[in-house]
């Protein structure tokens, strides 16, 4: 009652009109600073359709510049989500379901924490650690399984191969997919899963049967958005890989194919001319890609939820 | 408890909105005050120069030498590459730049130089420093190798440590068997370039690509920067890099084969090489570019070397700046300005006779008017 009686007599108090105002300008600045993004990348990145081999590292155009930095994107952005979903997933179930509550959370927080390791951190502990300490199974792995074409070799000596560098992006985007996954998991309706456990389900057919189905939607999204971080992780992978341009599926060999951001990273200081707009213009295919890759992402949500709330 | 409550409210109503507004208003004048932070700052006593990574040490030292005789005048140097120095240059938004290579006339960096400066832009050497062949194999020690041998290896026709071609230039030394694993700068940069330069023209052939600031091949182990490399070759057995001599730490490096004999990186052989190595002519006059001799049969001389160089203007609007300019350009191609950067890089000093010529460019630095 008395909340209608003020909204009617005072529709436009002064900290409203302010309030609404500030928030209303700080969506726009989002909007036109991504604008802003856009428009750079395009103005500078068409003159690079008129690039010569010189400056494209003798690549004959801009189509065979980017074609083996994209392949590179996406290949290491795929083995790091193959390695980080399931275990993603495995670690938010012990924290929602599993863990005692009293293990559960600082868990969570550990999880959490992986977040606030800054990448160039990370990219010294893969060329320092990570990388020396994979050489023996890259070797096992070349002797043993060298007839599949991932394990083809000849193994690298350093350790800095594609699949350490995707080890090390997996590790980056864990705590992404498990904080989304964790919290949906934790809102599965309680009826659900106690009507699965009176049905005689032991705790594993439980979450099969309601937590699962539930949170399908949202485990897509969590690691679709931590797709688009692997794709776009720039310094970790300049530091770790050990990149020639090459397209190959060969996983532990010291030539392996390069980034987009890692690419822009190592070429842009000694860049002039029209290899700045080369690079911006490769600049530009990540940015479509991870936009892609974001809408897709709400779309299978929306879609998820629609059925769901059906 | 109608009236407290609202009491209690009524300052939070102002309250969040206001941080918001005051937020937002920090954030925009953030914006308009970092704009303006790059015209504003430029006052007639800081000098900023741009450019060469490899320089970056000695430029500490020539900056702390000049500004301590200097107390008014502040030297800025960004090391964001030869590349970057010489574009920030001809754009005009710094007032020298320090680069790996002469400027190139094909890609048009004379002429952008010239229109810059209204006059034929100065370009003198002023940094020379050996690039070392490093190597981390069990067991070897001084490793002697020919131009050849090395393009070989590093194109991937060597692979392995006990190579005939090996072990004939290192009679009596016991190889192993252990593949090799080249590792070159996935990053563009100077001292690939001059490296390439090398291989192609004192190798006999045996290396097909172009000198290049990119690494032509793509083979190989790949890693970013100078420490980049030393780390990759200090980790992996059977390796061998290159690198500037004075970041090369504790690993080995290769003699190379000059004319007859074999040569140990060193800064007095780079020097030497520098000396014995013709200037590259259909230049301006105050343009000095060395053409590098790789193949150099001169005792002692060791070719394999990166030069790199610093580019001003002629003339300045402001006489503060062409003094400043003229001051610090003078200390650096100075004989204590190159022991300097010798003692604190580990570069080679200039030859006397082209410190002598670069000194003399130097001095026609003036203002206009």
């Amino acid at each position: 009652m008395s909340s209608t009686v003020t909204r009617t007599r005072s529709p436009r108090r002064l900290g409203d009109l302010v309030f609404s105002g500030a928030a209303f300008g700080a969506s726009l600045t989002i909007l036109v600073a991504l604008a802003g993004v856009a428009i750079f990348l395009i103005i500078q990145g068409i003159p690079a359709l008129g690039a010569e081999p010189s400056d494209l590292n003798g690549k004959p155009n801009l189509l065979a510049y980017t074609a083996p930095l994209v392949f590179g994107t996406l290949w290491a952005a795929l083995i790091a989500i193959v390695i980080a979903t399931p275990l993603a997933i495995g670690v938010a179930l012990a924290v929602s379901h599993y863990a005692p509550k009293r293990l559960a959370s600082p868990l969570g927080y550990l999880v959490d924490l992986l977040a606030a390791v800054p990448s160039v951190v990370y990219g010294l502990w893969g060329i320092g650690f990570l990388g020396p300490r994979l050489v023996p199974p890259y070797e096992w792995l070349d002797q043993h399984l060298g007839w599949l074409p991932f394990f083809a070799g000849p193994a690298s000596t350093t350790g800095r191969t594609i699949l350490t560098a995707a080890i090390v992006l997996a590790i980056m985007i864990l705590p992404i997919i498990t904080a989304i996954s964790r919290e949906i998991f934790s809102q599965t309706p309680r009826l659900n899963e106690e009507a699965a456990l009176a049905l005689g389900a032991t705790r594993w057919e439980m979450i099969r049967l309601s937590v699962l189905p539930y949170a399908r939607s949202g485990i897509v999204s969590a690691v679709m958005l931590g797709l688009g971080r692997a794709m776009g992780e720039t310094m970790a992978v300049a530091m770790v890989l050990s990149a020639s341009g090459v397209v190959t599926f060969n996983l532990i060999s010291a030539t392996n194919p390069s980034t987009i951001a890692a690419n822009i990273a190592l070429s842009f200081a000694d860049a002039t001319g029209l290899k700045v707009n080369a690079l911006v213009a490769t600049g530009l295919v990540l940015f479509v890609i991870t936009f892609v890759v974001n809408f897709a992402a709400r779309a299978i949500v929306s879609r998820a939820d629609r059925s769901v709330s059906r | 408890m109608n009236m407290p409550q609202n009491l209690g409210r009524a300052p939070r109503r102002i309250l969040v909105p206001g941080i918001t507004a005051l937020a937002l208003g920090l954030a925009l004048s953030a914006c308009g005050a970092s704009n303006e932070g790059s015209s504003s700052g430029k006052s007639a006593e800081t000098l900023d120069g741009a450019g060469s990574s490899a320089q970056e040490s000695a430029m500490d030292a020539w900056r702390s030498a000049f500004q301590k005789d200097n107390s008014n005048v502040t030297v800025n140097y960004d090391p964001s590459g030869s590349g970057a120095g010489i574009e920030k240059f001809n754009a005009g938004g710094i007032d020298f730049a320090a680069s790996d290579s002469a400027l190139n006339a094909d890609k048009g960096e004379i002429d952008a130089a010239k229109k810059r400066c209204g006059a034929d832009a100065i370009e003198v050497p002023n940094y020379v420093s050996p690039i070392a062949v490093l190597y981390n194999v069990q067991g070897v020690k001084d490793l002697q190798l020919s131009a050849k041998t090395i393009a070989q290896i590093f194109d991937g026709k060597i692979t392995k440590w006990n190579d005939a071609a090996i072990a004939a230039e290192n009679k009596g030394a016991k190889l192993p068997s252990t593949t090799i694993s080249p590792v070159h700068r996935s990053d563009e940069s100077g001292t690939t370039d001059n490296f390439t330069d090398y291989l192609e023209q004192a190798s006999e052939g045996a290396w097909s690509h172009p000198a290049d600031k990119v690494w032509p091949i793509q083979s190989g182990e790949a890693a970013n920067g100078t420490s980049g490399v030393v780390a990759a070759v200090g980790q992996g057995d059977g390796s061998i890099g290159y690198a500037d001599l004075s970041q090369a730490g504790d690993l080995s490096s290769v003699k190379i084969k000059a004319g007859s004999a074999y040569v140990a990186p060193s800064a007095a052989g780079a020097a030497k090489a520098m000396e014995a190595s013709p200037v590259e002519d259909g230049r301006p006059e105050s343009d000095i570019a060395i053409k590098v001799d790789r193949k150099s049969t001169e005792a002692g001389a060791y070719p394999l070397l990166l030069a790199s160089y610093l580019v001003a203007c002629p003339t300045y609007d402001d006489a503060k700046t062409a003094d400043n300019v003229k001051g610090f350009l003078s200390y650096v191609v100075s004989t204590e300005g190159q022991q300097a950067g010798a003692d604190n890089a580990g570069s080679a000093p200039l030859p006397a006779s082209l410190q002598e010529k670069a000194a003399k460019i130097v001095d026609t630095i003036s203002s206009k008017g």
